[in-house]
């Protein structure tokens, strides 16, 4: 099963695609550019469609999607966290 | 692909997919009169709406824009117009009749709603009654005119639903269709990656125009975040965090291939095939019913969330590759594309499939907005009222 889908590999998180996504799980991660998989442990439950940390990332990082600057990091955060809008902000508006 | 669909050739040459009668009111007072006569008249839709009075400037042009382009579309038959004054009235009426097709206006002042009423019943009747002797024939896919907007986006429309449109598109751009897409302020981050989508660096700059006047609109109104209206408290329970993300999976529906070939001021019609990008709002209604007003008969509606938009005259294919949305909202999905995040169908299966939604639509299909009942029609204002 794929539990999350990456596009670029040099992104720094992933989406999760499936219900029941929980902290202890080990993950397998899609690439979907390149058609490979990649694995990772799972620190926190998070819920379809959210977001998986891929690294350790600190405040002011860039944090990458698509291969592209998606906002940067406003609290620290570990790879197989959940990443959303009370790690990360906007750079815009 | 197929090559070819059925259709109704209009009489200024463009093709519908639909064969309605409308009753279109010029003005809100007018939205009573319209009812009552889509009320006696079985097969004419009354299409009311809150605006129409004391607009002026550009606001009043983009009103008188998107209903002569509404009745315009070639999805409708025929038309009656309804408005308070004669003047406004056949304003909108003359508009309309510049494509041909039969259409007929009626000022309610020294009538009343009774009369009105009974004089635009009887032109209704006999639309009615002509419209449904048109029939379909086969059109070349040239013909066919796409427009798509996302809605209650999440990630898996970035990585599902919206890239299903852009497989579609490129395919569809390739065999000479017109196609849209717009939402200026959802290009927000992605702006820099259209520069090489474009055409000639004149359609960037006419791009940046547009992108620069919304921007700047936000810049004069907005709060800290937008209070939480980019991205949307649904975008947000669904996983998407900042407006640049949501931006990067908007731009997926125009794919990889399809070049921009030109801008296009809200409700403005396409002057040739291509891809085009409207300015627009990002708010679903508003966006599908200005594609309408432009002249677009198909609509490819991508969400994530769920979102259950339909439209009077367009019908609005929704595709989905959520498997919780097409689990919790099937009544709503015309096309699943959840296969996609387990790797059971490739992005070329998913563009095929939305494509052969596409035609069946196209034949006469009601789409789920449309059996649903679905008719959100959301004019576009660009300030007060005087």
């Amino acid at each position: 099963m794929i539990h999350c889908v990456l596009h670029d590999p040099r992104d720094s998180v992933a989406v999760v695609v499936v219900e029941g996504v929980a902290a202890g799980m080990t993950l397998t991660g899609l690439i979907l550019d390149e058609d490979r998989t990649i694995t990772l442990d799972c620190r926190q439950d998070i819920p379809i469609g959210h977001k998986v940390a891929l690294k350790d990332m600190a405040v002011g990082d860039t944090v990458f999607k698509y291969g592209v600057d998606i906002g940067k990091v406003v609290k620290p955060i570990a790879r197989g966290e959940h990443a959303h809008v009370h790690n990360i902000k906007t750079k815009r508006w | 692909m197929h090559t070819t669909f059925q259709g109704y050739r209009r009489e200024n040459g463009r093709v519908g997919v639909r064969n309605h009668v409308i009753v279109l009111p010029v003005d809100d007072l007018s939205n009573a009169a319209a009812e009552a006569v889509a009320n006696n008249i079985k097969g004419a839709m009354a299409i009311p709406h809150p605006y129409g009075r004391l607009q002026f400037g550009a606001d009043l042009d983009l009103h008188f824009r998107t209903l002569i382009g509404t009745g315009a579309n070639p999805n409708v038959a025929a038309v009656v117009v309804i408005g308070i004054e004669d003047q406004w009235t056949q304003k909108v009426v003359d508009g309309i009749a510049a494509t041909g097709k039969p259409v007929a206006g009626f000022g309610i002042e020294l009538h009343g709603d009774h009369d009105t009423i009974m004089r635009a019943s009887k032109a209704a009747r006999e639309f009615v009654q002509w419209a449904s002797e048109r029939q379909r024939e086969t059109c070349p896919i040239t013909d066919l005119w796409v427009s798509t907007k996302c809605g209650e986006s999440d990630t898996t429309s970035g990585c599902g639903a919206n890239p299903t449109v852009g497989n579609a598109f490129d395919k569809l751009y390739d065999a000479g269709c017109t196609l849209v897409f717009g939402e200026t302020s959802e290009i927000t981050g992605g702006e820099k990656l259209l520069e090489s989508r474009c055409r000639t660096p004149e359609v960037w700059k006419q791009f940046m125009f547009m992108f620069d006047r919304y921007q700047d609109m936000i810049n004069r109104h907005k709060t800290s975040d937008l209070s939480d209206s980019q991205p949307t408290k649904g975008n947000i329970a669904g996983g998407l965090t900042t407006i640049e993300e949501k931006a990067l999976g908007n731009i997926q529906k125009i794919g990889k291939r399809c070049v921009i070939d030109g801008v296009l001021d809200k409700a403005e019609a396409p002057a040739g095939p291509g891809l085009w990008f409207m300015d627009s709002s990002s708010a679903a209604a508003e966006m599908v019913t200005l594609c309408a007003a432009s002249g677009y008969v198909v609509h490819f509606f991508p969400t994530g969330q769920g979102n259950v938009i339909g439209n009077p005259i367009l019908p609005v294919i929704k595709i989905c590759a959520n498997p919780r949305t097409v689990r919790t909202m099937s009544e709503h999905v015309d096309v699943d594309t959840s296969g996609l995040l387990q790797r059971q169908i490739t992005m070329d299966q998913a563009g095929d499939k939305l494509l052969d939604m596409m035609f069946r639509t196209a034949n006469g299909r009601l789409t789920a907005a449309e059996a649903l009942g679905h008719r959100e029609f959301v004019l576009t204002r660009l300030y007060e009222s005087a």
